[in-house]
């Protein structure tokens, strides 16, 4: 136990610098995505944008940060595919609303 | 962290590393402390319940015929007459991102046992979460002075209410007991229980070591992560 503790904490250093750009590209992306807001964009664009930025930081976070870029394909499996699964969830729930939306429209105001 | 070296067992990387890591009749996240592993199952969980929380308030927010309250509008703070949308929601990312740098900034000088550094960084992240939750119950009381309920509000949509204090709550109790377990172990570096040997814990014979700082760092990491979700849904969405 010992020795593998050591040789995992000696590899575990990354240098300072990886942190300070994932940092400072955080700092840029949450800006960006403040700046949709504050430029008003509206329809798809907003969407797209909004989307993109989020992933972004969400990856840069658990790639560098959670340190994931650095862990064996095991782990990192283990926890991306019941993530994935949600997008699933989402996509049905996304039909299940539109279906709501337009039955509570048809029943109360059409009968 | 990567390749770690086990004896009698050859470590193959990529696809073909995660088969053989995961039939090995061994411990299958080699190289990985248990307690970050743990931490890393407890978070998985965790996701599936904010997903929970944001897919019930996309379908709600989708199935509603009345219009939803503008987010912008909604959370914009006046500065001098002025209305500024989402100012203080901006300032929160801002501040949850720099104590997430400092976290990551502490694990990294625990890892390499430089004491002083570690401790006063993992300090900082506790201050910059005690600011955010200081600011959200500030965002709170100001939503609640003008009506807003989780039953109504004099916005638009009823379920607006609901959605924001449940997900925003569950969220703030996340950093809340981030920060508080940032300042026990703040503590417990500046006590030494990480020199040397490592002093055994209250609860455990175990020692104490530097990889508890990095499963506390993927917690408030993943404290981060989640307001970066609910920060475009909720709030720019």
């Amino acid at each position: 136990m010992d020795e593998t503790k050591k040789t995992e904490q000696q590899e575990s250093t990354h240098k300072i610098g990886i942190y300070l750009w994932i940092w400072g590209l955080l700092f840029v992306l949450s800006f960006f995505s403040y700046m949709v807001d504050w430029y008003n964009f509206q329809g798809m664009l907003r969407w797209s944008l909004i989307l993109f930025f989020m992933f972004l930081k969400a990856g840069l976070i658990m790639a560098f940060f959670m340190h994931l870029f650095w862990e064996r394909y095991a782990l990192v499996n283990v926890l991306l595919w019941p993530m994935t699964a949600i997008v699933c969830f989402v996509a049905l729930m996304v039909a299940e609303g539109q279906y709501t939306l337009f039955s509570r429209i048809f029943y109360f105001f059409v009968g | 962290m990567s390749d770690p070296k086990i004896d009698g067992f050859e470590l193959k990387p990529g696809f073909k590393g995660m088969a053989s890591d995961t039939g090995s009749d061994q411990t299958m996240f080699k190289g990985v402390h248990w307690g970050k592993a743990m931490m890393w199952i407890f978070l998985l969980s965790d996701t599936f319940v904010f997903s929970c929380f944001l897919i019930s308030y996309m379908k709600g927010r989708a199935s509603t015929p009345v219009d939803w309250p503008i987010p912008s509008e909604v959370f914009a703070l006046h500065v001098g007459g002025v209305p500024v949308p989402l100012l203080l929601i901006a300032i929160m990312t801002f501040v949850l991102i720099t104590s997430s740098g400092t976290m990551a900034l502490a694990v990294k000088y625990g890892y390499e046992k430089n004491k002083k550094m570690c401790g006063w960084l993992v300090l900082a992240t506790a201050i910059g979460g005690l600011t955010f939750v200081g600011m959200q119950v500030f965002e709170w009381s100001k939503l609640i002075h003008e009506g807003v309920r989780p039953w109504g509000n004099p916005f638009g949509a009823a379920q607006f209410g609901s959605f924001f204090f449940m997900i925003t709550g569950f969220h703030g109790f996340h950093v809340s007991i981030g920060v508080i377990f940032l300042f026990i172990y703040a503590y417990k570096i500046f006590a030494g229980h990480y020199d040397g040997e490592g002093k055994r814990g209250w609860f455990t014979t175990m020692r104490s070591d530097y990889v508890e700082i990095e499963i506390l760092g993927l917690y408030w990491h993943f404290v981060d992560l989640v307001w970066v979700f609910i920060f475009a849904f909720f709030y720019l969405w």
